[in-house]
């Protein structure tokens, strides 16, 4: 059986249909499950109706990679732990973006073996899908490695004198060979250095990128991969692939947009700005005093409190301590204690990691409060207990004018009665900005790993409960 | 109306939707719908089986398709499951205790 030119449109629009409701019910946890469900719907019914098109005909060297693809996926989604969930991400970012610049490599060759070549609109949107495919391609590779942790890419920004140059030029080159290919296509000897210098541009993109700035770089690097399958609609005329990649596209959009306001920075800055790299002098200082306490002191303040508001930080996914924290969760709430997660929408890897990762140990989500509908409620908290966060509790960013991060919004940790610390050692965090909180009357570091000391105090809770 | 022009209505029409769709997302889901957007995107699986399923595909386009076919198969699998995955850890209440 084939699809004839009524029925393949009507199977489209129905796929599309599917996406747009599965983006619509991901607005709710109660409704995102059926997201789901649908996009799935949709997916199959854009795959078998491309199936049975009349283009179709030779089915082997499909079905053995939807085999392989099928058999790499599942254990990927299934073995993956949630604390890597930002490295997984960058990884598929990789692999749709390489996908589409592939698809775009074997389009521009074939147009030579038919009677009809591309359209200078067409060949417009090819060279888009395919500069946005592998410049992608090999960001979101550099993304994973630095994710991941792999120990021959440097996890700290790297920047040097002329750097902004030498990716401008590279970016411009790759935009001028493009330019080039659209007006004559037949120079098929430029395609090759077309493609080279889109995925070197890649690589210096991301080099200068540290981790505080991975929530938006991710972000930017969805849409990226999403524009580019949208290209690939223009090519292939194709209005599914048009609206499918519109809205991943739009999505990334937004929520790069999102991270870069929680940051008060704009897109250029965080792109070519190198954050990590400009304060590291701003840390040297002299020793102030500090006030810490042990496992059993903070055990009874806890306990004592009514309210304990509990910030997470990047470090808590280093540290895996999100178990122990839902430990201590329901130790306190069984006391009466109310305890609140207050998520910076900047915290973590990735935008809603916390959540990701607090959600996963159990931690019922109506707990989890956003930084704006928290912070009017910090002056009523009798302890803030910070765990492996920092720039985003630094009430410099309120009251210095001149510290790198003046001006973000913070979650106002410094308002609680208490404020507890959990942090391995005075270090200063990634972005090396020293934070006055610290420093405070009413402020107790604890030293140690996150995941030993919350379970410390577990114990130390455990006891008191007992007694 | 040419095809081009219509085809940049269809875009601009659709980015617009995606724009007022994600901003009622919940900072909650974000992360889950990122695996979710990446898996949709997934759907240049579309151009990768027309370029591998064509009559007389040249050996090029056989083996850049079959690759991108499986590329795109792997993030439609792993991104559904995934998100999937990641929406059944967020409950509300506390799981009932035996």
């Amino acid at each position: 059986m084939k699809l004839d030119d009524t029925l393949l449109p009507i199977l489209y629009m129905l796929a599309a249909m599917g996406f747009i409701l599965a983006i619509k019910w991901m607005n709710s946890p109660a409704t995102a499950r059926r997201g789901v469900i649908v996009g799935e719907i949709g997916m199959a019914l854009a795959v078998v109706g491309t199936l049975l098109r009349f283009e179709v005909v030779s089915y082997q060297w499909i079905l053995v990679a939807f085999f392989l693809g099928t058999a790499v996926g599942i254990p990927i989604a299934y073995i993956m732990p949630m604390t890597a969930v930002p490295q997984r991400t960058a990884f598929s970012h990789a692999c749709g973006a390489l996908a589409s610049a592939l698809i775009g490599t074997a389009e521009y060759y074939k147009q030579f073996g038919q009677s009809t070549r591309f359209t200078t609109t067409e060949m417009t949107a090819l060279i888009v899908e395919t500069l946005l495919g592998f410049l992608t391609f090999t960001a979101s590779m550099m993304a994973f490695g630095k994710l991941q942790e792999v120990s021959w890419i440097p996890q700290r920004p790297i920047t040097y004198k002329g750097q902004n140059f030498v990716n401008l030029g590279i970016f411009a080159a790759a935009a001028g060979v493009g330019l080039a290919l659209i007006v004559a296509p037949g120079q098929t000897s430029l395609f090759p250095i077309f493609i080279v210098l889109a995925l070197v541009f890649g690589v210096l993109l991301i080099i200068p990128i540290g981790g505080a700035d991975m929530p938006t770089v991710i972000a930017l690097l969805n849409s990226y991969a999403g524009l580019s399958a949208s290209a690939m609609g223009f090519v292939l005329n194709n209005k599914l692939l048009i609206v499918a990649g519109a809205l991943d596209g739009s999505s990334g959009f937004i929520l790069s947009i999102i991270m870069c306001r929680a940051m008060n920075r704009s897109f250029s800055n965080v792109l070519f700005g190198a954050f990590g790299q400009l304060q590291t002098s701003a840390a040297a200082g002299e020793a102030k005093p500090i006030h810490s306490a042990s496992p059993d002191e903070a055990a009874q303040i806890l306990e004592a409190a009514r309210t304990v508001v509990v910030i997470p930080g990047y470090g808590m996914a280093v540290a895996q301590a999100q178990h122990k924290l839902r430990e201590m969760f329901d130790i306190l709430g069984k006391r009466g204690v109310n305890v609140e997660f207050a998520i910076h929408p900047v915290a973590g890897r990735m935008p809603g990691h916390m959540n990701v990762l607090l959600a996963e140990a159990d931690v019922p989500y109506d707990k989890l409060r956003e930084m704006d509908d928290i912070n009017p409620e910090m002056a009523m908290a009798d302890v803030a207990l910070i765990i492996g966060a920092n720039d985003v509790v630094n009430p410099d960013a309120e009251t210095n004018p001149h510290s790198p991060i003046a001006g973000m919004p913070i979650i106002q940790a410094y308002k609680a009665r208490t404020v507890m610390v959990i942090k391995r050692s005075m270090n200063p965090g990634f972005a090396g900005i020293d934070n006055p909180l610290y420093y405070r009357d009413n402020t107790l570091m604890l030293f140690g790993d996150a995941k030993s000391f919350l379970s410390s105090i577990v114990k130390e809770l455990g006891a008191l409960v007992r007694a | 109306m040419g095809a081009y022009e219509f085809d940049l209505w269809v875009f601009m029409l659709a980015a617009f939707l995606g724009f007022q769709l994600i901003r009622g997302v919940s900072p909650l889901l974000h992360t889950p719908l990122m695996s979710l957007t990446n898996a949709i995107s997934a759907i240049t699986v579309v151009g990768a089986i027309l370029l591998t399923g064509e009559k007389e595909a040249s050996t090029l386009s056989r083996i850049l398709g079959f690759s991108a076919v499986f590329l795109a198969v792997l993030n439609v699998v792993s991104g559904y499951l995934i998100t999937d995955r990641m929406l059944k850890m967020f409950k509300k209440r506390e799981p009932a205790k035996q």
